[in-house]
C-alpha cells in the first residue's frame, strides 16, 4: 500500500474526516441554531418560516397581556442567578481547591501521583451520579439531617434541599477537581526556594504568600477559575435535581423551552446568549495570557 | 535549613486537615452512594439491614439490561470513529511542522470541549430535525463521536509530540515505504496513547447525559437516561446499585488510562 | 489475538446494528411513568412473540416536544383527550382504524367514537382519571374542601407544597378556580391567572410529575397535586394511610388517555396487535390493577382489584365537577408558556 507522497495532499485527508464530521454536526448545527433563534416559533414545537427578532427581545421586553411592550427583568434575574452562582462555585472551588492543590506540590512524587489520581477519579465519574449522592445526603432524611433528628438537635427538617444553596453545592463539588489541577500544574513548576529566599529577607508569611506563590500560580488559578465557570454557568443537571425546578439556570432554561415548552427560537436565543458569556471568559483567558506571555518577554 | 526549620510554607497551617477534609467531601457522597445500594428497604434512606437483592433485582430488570447494551455498543461505535479520526488528525497536527490553517483545525478539534454542553444539545437537535435524521440510536452515536474526538486527540497528540522521529527515520532509511514505516513503526509507538485516547472516549460516551437526553429516540435510551428516569420518579436502592456499577465502570477505564499514561511517561523519560 | 477481538468487537456491532431496536418483532412503546405493568407486556410477548421496549415521559407536553422534535420510531404512545386533538391536526399520528379491531366490541358504548377521535380512525382506551391535589391528614389540618387551600395555602401546607412541573393540568385546575372558561383568551383571566401563580409560588416546595406518591408518604411535601390512581397507590401499597385525594368544591380535571401509533413508526402491525390486546377485559384489568385507574371496558370488573370497587379516589362525589381539558388555541397556548416560564424563574 503506498501513501500519497505529496504532504499538502496527506494533510488534505488527514484532516478531512475531522473537519467533515466536527463541521457537519457541530458547526452547521450552531449556525441553523443560530437561524431558528430568528424565526417565529411554533406553538405545538419547531419553528414557523419568517425573520424575527422577538426571541431576543424577548430577554429583556416582553408583550405583557395588555400587549403593550414592557421591561421584564424575569430573565435578568435567571441570567443572573446563572452567573452569581456559577461565581460561587468558583469562589468555592478556589478557596476549597487551593490549598489542596498546594498541599500536593509539596509532597515526594509518589504521593503526588497518588494524590493527583485521587482527584481525577471524580472528573471521571458520572456527574448525574455524583449529583444524585446529594440528594441522599441533602434531603430531609439524607445522612445529615437523619443522625441530627435521631439525637434530638433538630426536631424540623434543615430544608436544604431545593434551594440555591443546594444547587451551589453541587455546583462545587461538580467541578472542584477542575480547580485543583491546573493550579497544581502552575505550582509544581514554582521554586520553593524562592518562597525560603522571601522569608530570609523578612518577608512576612502572608506576604510570602501574596509575593510570590500566587503571582507564580496566576495562571493555573485563571484556567481553573475559567474551567469551572464555563460549565458551571451553564449547568442543568445540579438544578434540576437539587433546586426542585424553581430556580432555573441558563442551561434548565434552555432545556425547558425544548423538552416541554416547545419554543424553539427562544431557547435558541438563550444558547446564544449563553455562548457568547462562555466566549468572553475564554477570550479573557487568552488575553491574559497573551499578556502574561509579553511580560515575560 | 536550620533555624527556618520554624517556616515550612510548605505546610501551609491547616493545609494537611484541609486536604484530609477535601478528600473526604470529594469521597464522602459515592460512599454513602455505595453503602446505600445495600440497603434492603425500598425507601433508599431508611436503612433496615445489608442485602444484595437490589443488584439481584437490577440484574434481572430487562429494561436496564437493554439500556447497559445501548450504552455499552454507543460507547463502543462512538469511540471507535473518534479515535480513528482523531488518530488521522494528530498524525497531520502532532508533528512539529507548520503549515497554514494548523491552529485553525486545533481549534475545530477542540470546539467540542468548549461549548457548553446544553447549547451543543439543543443545537444538534435542531440539526436532526432539520436535515430529517431520526432520533434514535444513530443520532445518539453521531453525537457522542463529535463530542469524543477532542478527548480522543489530546492523548494521542501527547503522545506524538513526545515521540522523536529517529526510528522512523531509521526505517526510511532501511527503504520500508510510508505505509510499512506507519504500520511497524509509528503505530506500535503511538498505541498507548490511542490506547489513553480510546479510554478516555469510552467514559466521555457512557456518562454521557445532558447530549443524549435531547438527541435520544425509541430505543435508545442508555444508563444514564435510565438512571435520570428512576430519580425523577422516586428514589429506591436500585438507582444506588446502577449508580454503583456505573462508578466501578468509570473507575476501572480512569485507573486503565491512569496506569498506562504513567507507564508511558516513565518509558519516555 | 488481535485478529479475533477485532471479529468479535465487529460481529457484536453488526449483531447490535441488526438486531436494533427497530428489527421486527420488537415493539417501541413510549408511555408516561409508573404507568405499564410488566405482566402486561409479558403476557404479550409470550402471545405474539413481541417484545416490547418501553420509554418513558412525564407528561404531555413532553410527549409533544418530543414527536414534534423528530423523535419517530415510537411505535405506540399515550396521550391524554386534548394532546390527542393537537397531535392529529398536526399530522403526527398513524391510522390504526380501531373501530375494526375484534375486541373493539368490549369498548364502553360511552367512550366509543369520543369526540377527540370521533372516528375511531386513531386512539384506544387507555386509562381515565381525574386530577387534584391530595393532602397528609396526620400532617395538615384543613380539610382540602376547596382549591382555595391548594392555590392559596397557609399554615403547614406553606412551603411544603408538590406542583406539577408543566402547566398543562394545574393551569385546568386554576380555571376552575377562577371561575374561567376553559381555553379562556382574555387577558384579564391570564393575568388574574399569572398572579394566582406567582401567589402560590413561594408556598411550592417542587415543581415535579414524577415521583409524587413517594414525596407525599415520606413527608417531603404535606400536599400535592397529583392523579387519582397514583394517590389510591400511595394510599395502599405504599402504606401512606393518611394519604387524602382531596375533592374541592370547584372540581377537578378528568382525563381519557389513549394508545396511539406516531408517524415513522417501524412496526405498525405489532402496535394494532398491541391496541386490540389491551382491549381485551382481563387485559385492561392489568392495566387497571397496576396503575388503579378506572378503565372504558366494563367486561373487566370481575378481574379487578376488589379494594378499587369502592376506593374514594376512584369515586368522584356527587356534584363536585369534573371539567374535561381542551385542545385550545394558539393565543391561549403561548399565554399559558409564558405564565408558566416566568413562574418557574
Amino acid at each position: 500500500m503506498n501513501l500519497p507522497q505529496n504532504p499538502a495532499t496527506r494533510r488534505f485527508l488527514g484532516l478531512l474526516p475531522a473537519w467533515l464530521v466536527i463541521g457537519i454536526f457541530m458547526v452547521m448545527p450552531m449556525m441553523i441554531l443560530l437561524v431558528f433563534s430568528f424565526m417565529e416559533s411554533d406553538p405545538y414545537g419547531g419553528v414557523d418560516p419568517g425573520f424575527t427578532i422577538e426571541a431576543y427581545r424577548q430577554i429583556l421586553f416582553d408583550l405583557n397581556f395588555d400587549d403593550e411592550l414592557e421591561f421584564d427583568p424575569v430573565y435578568l434575574i435567571i441570567i443572573g442567578r446563572s452567573i452569581l452562582l456559577a461565581l460561587i462555585a468558583v469562589f468555592g472551588c478556589l478557596i476549597f481547591g487551593f490549598p489542596v492543590a498546594y498541599y500536593i506540590t509539596r509532597q515526594e512524587r509518589r504521593v503526588q501521583n497518588m494524590l493527583l489520581y485521587l482527584v481525577t477519579i471524580p472528573f471521571w465519574t458520572n456527574l448525574l451520579v455524583r449529583t444524585y449522592a446529594w440528594i441522599l445526603i441533602l434531603s430531609g432524611d439524607g445522612v445529615i439531617e437523619q443522625p441530627l433528628k435521631s439525637l434530638g438537635i433538630i426536631e424540623n427538617s434543615l430544608e436544604m434541599m431545593y434551594t440555591n444553596g443546594a444547587v451551589a453545592t453541587g455546583l462545587v463539588y461538580s467541578y472542584l477537581p477542575l480547580m485543583v489541577l491546573p493550579i497544581y500544574a502552575s505550582l509544581e513548576k514554582l521554586d520553593f526556594r524562592l518562597v525560603e529566599a522571601a522569608h530570609d529577607l523578612y518577608a512576612s508569611r502572608f506576604q510570602a504568600f501574596k509575593q510570590v506563590i500566587v503571582p507564580l500560580a496566576k495562571p493555573g488559578i485563571i484556567a481553573g477559575c475559567i474551567l469551572v465557570f464555563v460549565p458551571s454557568v451553564g449547568a442543568f443537571i445540579a438544578p434540576d435535581l437539587l433546586g426542585g425546578g424553581k430556580k432555573l439556570m441558563l442551561g434548565s432554561l434552555i432545556h425547558l423551552q425544548f423538552a416541554s415548552s416547545r419554543n424553539w427560537p427562544f431557547g435558541g436565543a438563550i444558547a446564544m446568549l449563553l455562548l457568547a458569556f462562555v466566549m468572553i471568559a475564554l477570550l479573557w483567558q487568552l488575553r491574559s495570557a497573551r499578556k502574561r506571555m509579553e511580560e515575560s518577554g | 535549613m536550620s533555624k527556618k526549620k520554624s517556616f515550612t510554607l510548605g505546610e501551609l497551617p491547616g493545609a494537611k486537615i484541609w486536604t484530609l477534609a477535601f478528600f473526604i467531601y470529594l469521597y464522602a457522597p459515592m460512599v454513602v452512594l455505595v453503602v446505600y445500594s445495600f440497603n434492603e428497604n425500598r425507601r433508599v434512606m431508611n436503612w433496615t439491614g445489608f442485602s444484595l437483592d437490589w443488584y439481584a433485582k437490577a440484574f434481572a430488570n430487562d429494561n436496564i439490561q437493554r439500556a447497559a447494551w445501548n450504552s455499552l455498543m454507543i460507547a463502543l461505535v462512538a469511540t471507535v470513529c473518534a479515535v480513528t479520526i482523531a488518530t488521522l488528525a494528530a498524525l497531520i497536527l502532532g508533528r512539529r511542522n507548520n503549515f497554514r490553517g494548523k491552529d485553525t483545525s486545533t481549534g475545530l478539534i477542540s470546539l467540542p470541549l468548549v461549548v457548553p454542553e446544553i447549547a451543543t444539545a439543543v443545537a444538534t437537535l435542531c440539526f436532526f430535525a432539520v436535515v430529517g435524521i431520526q432520533l434514535g440510536l444513530i443520532s445518539v452515536i453521531i453525537a457522542h463521536t463529535v463530542f469524543c474526538i477532542p478527548f480522543a486527540f489530546l492523548p494521542i497528540r501527547a503522545r506524538l509530540e513526545g515521540m522523536d522521529d529517529t526510528l522512523e527515520q531509521a526505517s526510511r532509511d532501511l527503504y520500508a515505504n510510508d505505509w510499512q514505516t506507519f504500520r511497524y513503526v509509528t503505530l506500535p509507538l503511538l498505541m498507548p496513547g490511542i490506547f489513553a485516547g480510546a479510554m478516555l472516549s469510552f467514559i466521555i460516551s457512557i456518562d454521557d447525559f445532558i447530549i443524549t437526553l435531547m438527541v435520544a429516540g425509541a430505543g435508545s435510551t442508555t444508563l444514564p437516561l435510565y438512571i435520570y428516569g428512576m430519580i425523577r420518579r422516586g428514589i429506591t436502592p436500585e438507582v444506588n446499585v446502577i449508580s454503583t456499577v456505573m462508578l466501578a465502570i468509570s473507575i476501572v477505564f480512569i485507573t486503565a488510562y491512569w496506569l498506562l499514561t504513567r507507564r508511558q511517561s516513565v518509558t519516555t523519560h | 489475538m488481535k485478529k479475533l477481538l477485532i471479529a468479535a468487537v465487529s460481529s457484536a456491532v453488526l449483531s447490535f446494528a441488526a438486531s436494533g431496536a427497530y428489527a421486527a418483532g420488537e415493539l417501541n412503546f413510549y408511555n408516561w411513568t409508573d404507568y405499564t405493568p410488566d405482566d402486561l407486556l409479558e403476557k404479550f410477548q409470550k402471545e405474539t412473540g413481541i417484545k416490547v421496549n418501553l420509554d418513558t415521559y412525564d407528561s404531555n407536553e413532553t410527549l409533544l416536544a418530543k414527536l414534534k422534535s423528530g423523535a419517530t420510531g415510537y411505535d405506540l404512545a399515550v396521550p391524554s383527550q386534548n394532546f390527542l386533538e393537537i397531535m392529529v391536526k398536526e399530522g403526527l399520528l398513524e391510522e390504526a382504524n380501531v373501530a375494526s379491531m375484534p375486541n373493539y366490541k368490549y369498548v364502553d358504548a360511552r367512550f366509543k367514537n369520543p369526540t377527540w377521535d370521533p372516528e375511531q380512525k386513531y386512539s384506544s382506551p387507555w386509562q381515565m382519571g381525574t386530577t387534584s391535589f391530595v393532602i397528609r391528614t396526620d400532617l395538615y389540618d384543613g380539610d382540602c374542601s376547596s382549591l382555595k387551600e391548594f392555590f392559596e395555602p397557609t399554615g403547614k401546607a406553606v412551603g411544603q407544597l408538590g406542583v406539577f412541573k408543566t402547566p398543562e393540568e394545574v393551569m385546568n385546575q386554576a380555571h376552575l378556580y377562577l371561575g374561567q372558561e376553559m381555553c379562556t383568551e382574555k387577558n384579564e383571566d391570564f393575568k388574574a391567572l399569572q398572579k394566582l401563580f406567582e401567589g402560590q409560588k413561594p408556598a411550592v416546595k417542587i415543581y415535579s410529575s414524577e415521583g409524587t406518591p413517594d414525596r407525599i408518604v415520606d413527608g417531603t411535601v404535606v400536599m400535592s397535586s397529583g392523579w387519582n390512581g397514583d394517590m389510591f397507590n400511595a394510599r395502599t401499597k405504599e402504606g401512606g394511610t393518611t394519604v387524602k385525594y382531596c375533592y374541592p368544591k370547584e372540581g377537578v380535571v378528568g382525563w381519557f388517555d389513549s394508545l396511539v401509533i406516531p408517524k415513522g413508526a417501524k412496526n405498525i402491525e405489532a402496535a394494532k396487535k398491541f391496541m386490540d390486546f389491551v382491549m381485551k377485559p382481563e387485559n385492561m384489568a392489568l392495566v387497571s390493577n397496576f396503575a388503579s385507574y378506572a378503565n372504558a371496558i366494563p367486561d373487566s370488573a370481575p378481574f379487578l382489584n376488589p379494594e378499587l370497587a369502592d376506593a374514594p379516589e376512584l369515586k368522584v362525589p356527587n356534584g363536585i365537577p369534573i371539567a374535561f381539558g381542551q385542545s385550545c388555541g394558539e393565543k391561549y397556548i403561548k399565554a399559558v408558556d409564558k405564565i408558566w416560564t416566568k413562574l418557574l424563574q
